[in-house]
C-alpha cells in the first residue's frame, strides 16, 4: 500500500514538473515578456532593468529554474491587467469555481450512480428508459447551448433562479447541473454495465446460493465491484469539473478560474493565464491522486499488488 | 417392507415431476422437462450428461436461483426435509439456501467476490443463518476452514481471493458450502478447473467431510472417472430428462439406454489402443423444438419406428435401475 502510494505520488509530481516545463516553453515561444509590460515610450534602460529583473539576461536553463523557484513559492509574477500579483487573483477567483465543480461532481453522482444501479437492476423497465433518456442528453447536448436552454426555461420563463451571476444561493443550480449532466450521463452508464457484468458473475451466484438477501447481494456484493469502474473515472471527472468550466462559467457568468482564463486570454494578460493553467494542473493532479488513493481501498488487489 | 420403509423416511431430498422452461424468442426452452428422483441421508448422486442437457438448470432449480424471467419452474415438486421448496417464498427460501441446501459452483476463480476476504466471505453465510455472537462467528469460520485443509488458517482469513491458487479457493467455496451444516450438497462440477493432484485431493477431501457428516451430496459432472469414484447412484440426463438411472455397478456394469452406452464407450481406456477415439454422431435436439418421440433417436444406433411415434416409458430393468428405452424388457 505505501509503496503503491509512493508511486502515485511520484508520478504525480512528474506530472506537475512537465506542465511547468511546457507552460515555460510556450511563454518562450510567444515572445519576449517585456512586450507585455513595457510601452512604446520605454527606453532602452528600462527594457534591460525589466531583463534583469526577470531574469531573461540569463540562459534559459537558468531562467526555467527561477521560474521553477517563483512557482514553488506560489510566486507567478504580476497580472499585466490588474496590476497585482496573479497568486492574489487567483486566490481570490478559485473558490468560486470549486464550490461550483464540487455541486457539479455531486450532481453527476448523486443522478448517475443510483440511476445506473436501478437501470441494471430493473433493466428494460421505466428507469431504464429514463436512464437511457439522461443518459442521451447528458452526452450529446453541448454545455453552452443546454446552458442557454435552462437560462432560458427556468431563469426566464418560470423565473425560478436568476439567470446568471453568483447572487443568492440558488443561482448556483443552473451551471452546477449544466456542468455535471455530461458526468452524470457518463457515470450512469458506467455503473450500469457494470452492474450488469457484476450481477451475470459467479460471485454473485454463489453469494445468493450462501442464502443472501437479494438486497444485500445488490447493494453490498454487486455494488462495491461495479463501483470500480465510475471511480477510475472519478479522477478524471473531479478534474474535469473543477478545470473545465471555461464554457459554464463565461455562459453563466459564474466569476470562476474559467471566466478568469478567458477573461486574462482576451486581455493578452500572459502571466495571468500561466497561473491559471498551473493552478487548473495542481487541480486536476491532486483530484486524480485522491482518487488513486480511493480506489485501492476499494478494491484490494491493487492494495496488495 | 421394512426396507421400504426405512427407505422412506432416509430421503432428504424428493424430486417429483420437475419441469424448469425458459421462455426465448425461438420458443418455449424446456431445459428440464420433467425429471424425478430421490436423494437418501448421507448418499452421492451423480448426475452426467453433455453440455446442454439441462445438468445446470436442475442445480439452478434445486436451488431456485433461476433468473425470472426468461425461466420459470413450470411445474413439479422438490421436496426438501419434508417441505416443498417451489411453493416458498423468496424470503423463506433465502433462509433455506445456504443453511439446508448448498451449492459449491464450477469455478474457483470467479466464484468468490474479489473485493472481500476469505474469512468475510465464510464468516457471511454462517452470520446469516446462525444467530450467535460475532466472536463465535469467526471461530466457526476458522473451523470449516481447517475442515477443508487450508493451511494456517489463523493468518489466512484476512487475504483476499486473488492471493489464494485455484485448488486453494476451491477449498473455501467448499468451506462456504459446508459452513451451515447443510443436508444437501450440490457440487457442480466442482473440479473442472483444477488439475488432475489437485482434483484427486478435492474429491477425498468431499468424501471425508460426508463421512464425518452424514451429508448428502448431488454431483454434476460429466467425467465417468469422477462418477466411479465418488457416487453411489447416478442419473443420466438428455436433452432435459433422465434417460437412465440406477446404482453406479448397473449403469457400468449393464448401462440400459443406448445413450448410456454411447456415454460409457467415448470414455477412453488407458488399456487400449485405438485409432480414433469413440464418439456419438450428431447433435442434441434443441431444447425448444424437441420431437415428439425420444430425443435420441436421430442419433441412436438402434432406433425403431415406434422411438419416433412416442416417448418412452419408463421400463424396470432390476431392483432400482430403470431406463427410458422402448428396447428396454424387449
Amino acid at each position: 500500500m505505501q509503496k503503491y502510494l509512493a508511486r502515485r505520488f511520484v508520478l504525480a509530481f512528474i506530472t506537475l514538473l512537465s506542465v511547468s516545463l511546457i507552460i515555460f516553453i510556450m511563454s518562450r515561444v510567444s515572445g519576449d515578456p517585456r512586450h507585455i509590460y513595457l510601452d512604446d515610450y520605454s527606453t532602452q534602460e528600462d527594457w534591460d532593468r525589466m531583463g534583469e529583473v526577470l531574469g531573461l539576461d540569463k540562459p534559459y536553463y537558468q531562467q526555467y529554474g527561477l521560474f521553477l523557484k517563483g512557482a514553488f513559492r506560489g510566486d507567478f509574477g504580476e497580472s499585466v491587467r490588474e496590476a497585482r500579483p496573479v497568486t492574489e487573483v487567483v486566490i481570490e477567483r478559485a473558490p468560486a469555481t470549486l464550490l461550483l465543480g464540487g455541486v457539479a461532481f455531486v450532481f453527476s453522482i448523486l443522478i448517475g450512480v443510483p440511476l445506473g444501479i436501478l437501470s441494471a437492476v430493473k433493466r428494460g423497465s421505466w428507469m431504464d428508459t429514463l436512464g437511457k433518456l439522461v443518459a442521451l442528453i447528458g452526452q450529446s447536448a453541448p454545455p453552452f447551448w443546454l446552458g442557454i436552454m435552462m437560462i432560458f426555461l427556468f431563469a426566464v420563463k418560470l423565473g425560478w433562479v436568476p439567470p446568471y451571476g453568483k447572487q443568492d444561493w440558488n443561482s448556483i443550480i443552473l451551471p452546477a447541473i449544466t456542468l455535471g449532466w455530461y458526468y452524470a450521463a457518463a457515470n450512469l452508464r458506467l455503473v450500469r454495465s457494470a452492474m450488469l457484468d457484476v450481477l451475470d458473475s459467479e460471485y454473485i451466484k454463489l453469494a445468493r446460493a450462501k442464502g443472501v438477501s437479494s438486497r444485500t447481494v445488490i447493494l453490498k456484493h454487486a455494488f462495491r465491484n461495479a463501483l470500480i469502474p465510475p471511480l477510475t473515472f472519478a479522477g478524471v471527472t473531479i478534474g474535469a469539473l473543477v478545470t473545465g468550466s471555461l464554457v459554464v462559467e463565461t455562459v453563466f457568468a459564474w466569476p470562476g478560474l474559467g471566466r478568469l482564463a478567458i477573461e486574462a486570454l482576451f486581455a493578452f494578460d500572459y502571466p495571468l493565464l500561466q497561473g491559471v493553467v498551473i493552478t487548473f494542473t495542481l487541480l486536476y493532479v491532486s483530484a486524480a491522486f485522491i482518487v488513486d488513493v480511493l480506489y485501492a481501498y476499494v478494491d484490494p488487489r491493487i492494495r496488495y499488488a | 417392507m421394512a426396507t421400504s420403509t426405512r427407505i422412506q423416511t432416509d430421503v432428504v431430498l424428493k424430486v417429483e415431476d420437475l419441469r424448469t422452461y425458459f421462455r426465448t424468442r425461438w420458443g418455449t426452452v424446456k431445459a428440464v422437462d420433467g425429471i424425478s428422483f430421490d436423494l437418501r441421508k448421507g448418499e452421492t448422486l451423480g448426475i452426467v450428461g453433455e453440455s446442454g442437457c439441462g445438468k445446470s438448470v436442475t442445480m439452478l432449480s434445486l436451488m431456485r436461483l433461476i433468473p425470472i424471467p426468461p425461466g420459470r419452474i413450470v411445474s413439479g415438486k422438490i421436496i426438501l426435509d419434508g417441505e416443498d421448496i417451489v411453493q416458498v417464498s423468496e424470503k423463506e427460501m433465502s433462509k433455506i439456501r445456504g443453511s439446508k441446501i448448498a451449492l459449491i459452483i464450477q469455478d474457483p476463480m470467479t466464484s468468490l467476490n474479489p473485493v472481500f476476504s476469505i474469512g468475510d466471505q465464510v464468516e457471511e453465510a454462517i452470520r446469516i443463518h446462525q444467530d450467535i455472537p460475532k466472536r463465535q462467528v469467526m471461530s466457526r469460520a476458522l473451523d470449516v476452514l481447517r475442515k477443508v485443509n487450508i493451511p494456517a488458517a489463523e493468518s489466512r482469513v484476512k487475504d483476499y481471493p486473488h492471493q489464494m491458487s485455484g485448488g486453494m479457493r476451491q477449498r473455501v467455496v467448499g468451506a462456504i458450502g459446508i459452513s451451515c451444516e447443510p443436508q444437501v450438497l450440490i457440487a457442480d462440477e466442482p473440479t473442472t478447473s483444477l488439475d488432475v493432484t489437485i482434483q484427486a485431493q478435492y474429491l477425498k477431501l468431499l468424501k471425508d467431510i460426508q463421512k464425518d457428516s452424514d451429508l448428502s451430496i448431488i454431483f454434476i459432472t460429466h467425467d465417468f472417472g469422477i462418477v466411479a469414484k465418488m457416487c453411489d447412484r447416478v442419473a443420466v440426463m438428455y436433452a432435459g430428462r433422465i434417460v437412465e438411472h440406477g446404482s453406479v455397478r448397473d449403469i457400468f456394469n449393464n448401462p440400459s439406454h443406448p445413450y448410456t452406452e454411447a456415454l460409457l464407450a467415448s470414455v477412453p481406456k488407458m488399456d487400449q489402443v485405438v485409432e480414433r477415439l469413440f464418439s456419438i454422431e450428431g447433435q442434441p435436439p434443441p431444447l425448444h423444438d424437441l420431437p415428439v418421440g425420444c430425443a435420441f433417436a436421430d442419433r441412436c444406433p438402434v432406433v425403431m419406428d415406434k422411438c419416433r411415434m412416442e416417448y418412452p416409458t419408463q421400463a424396470t430393468v432390476s431392483d432400482g435401475h430403470t431406463a427410458s428405452c422402448w428396447r428396454v424388457g424387449e
